[in-house]
């Protein structure tokens, strides 16, 4: 089962116009999301997102109301950016006493498209896929906590 | 909308522990095996172990079955497949890169209360 969305939010000790800072400004983003950013910060703005692992993905700005909304369509599939193989995250800052609760949702995974192919290997590897994501699961927390600390 | 979200919430609350997750991958590498076989390759004690066992047991990620004056514990692959290995990556990214925004605004903003 692929769920078609996914919902996490957290509490910032932060006004929502520093977090809206944090959360579009390119040379920010390149800290929390990707290793380099390039973000033309308006709807249908074009995004450029560089993992130094994974290469350049392209998204799109879909929606700039600061300081309460950001979205952005971007790609989870090589190729070229489709709406077909792209999914949206709507991100949301809402003042909550002296901070921030800011909300994100990621939708439209299970319109990805699936080759048969694909879809066969993912059921085959399941097992070993587990044991891979856990293991990315760890580092990748891992790494935030560094990179958190070191900061 | 009770079921997707409320599911998905608890998986993740099951899975976001990290001596859970070591139980999973641990289960996964043995196929099954008892609390106390468990507890020998964890920093944790066997009661501990129980502990976690008890709540992947109550969500579905494990099942229990007597063998002899043994429980013995193993994966439920389905579920786990149920779980989803995207609902898995993408949440714990979502929650690495909040926790990591957190961070960069709360201190900008304490700077900004310093620079003032």
């Amino acid at each position: 089962m692929v769920p078609d969305a996914i919902e996490r939010e957290i509490f910032i000790d932060a006004p929502p116009s520093v977090v809206w800072s944090i959360v579009t400004g390119a040379e920010h983003l390149a800290g929390w999301f990707s290793d380099e950013a390039e973000v033309d910060l308006r709807s249908g703005g074009r995004m450029l997102l560089t993992w130094r692992q994974h290469g350049t993905y392209e998204g799109r700005v879909e929606t700039v109301d600061p300081p309460r909304v950001f979205a952005f369509r971007w790609q989870t599939r090589e190729g070229e950016f489709t709406e077909t193989n792209s999914t949206l995250v709507v991100m949301t800052l809402e003042a909550e006493e002296a901070g921030t609760r800011l909300r994100v949702v990621e939708s439209g995974f299970a319109t990805l498209p699936w080759p048969d192919e694909a879809r066969a290997r993912y059921a085959d590897e399941n097992a070993r896929g587990w044991l891979t994501e856990l293991d990315e699961l760890r580092d990748y927390v891992a790494q935030a906590v560094t990179a958190n600390r070191d900061r | 909308m009770t079921t997707r979200s409320d599911e998905a919430d608890r998986l993740w609350a099951a899975l976001g522990d990290p001596m859970r997750i070591r139980l999973l991958d641990l289960l996964l590498e043995h196929g099954e095996a008892t609390a106390s076989t468990l507890a020998d390759a964890m920093p944790i004690t066997r009661q501990g172990v129980s502990k976690h066992l008890a709540v992947l047991e109550r969500d579905g990620l494990v099942k229990a079955h007597r063998s002899g004056r043994e429980v013995r514990y193993a994966v439920r692959q389905k579920r786990l497949d149920q779980a989803g290995t995207a609902l898995v990556r993408t949440a714990a990214r979502w929650d690495a890169r909040l926790a990591a925004i957190k961070k960069m605004a709360e201190q900008a903003a304490k700077g900004r209360e310093r620079g003032s």
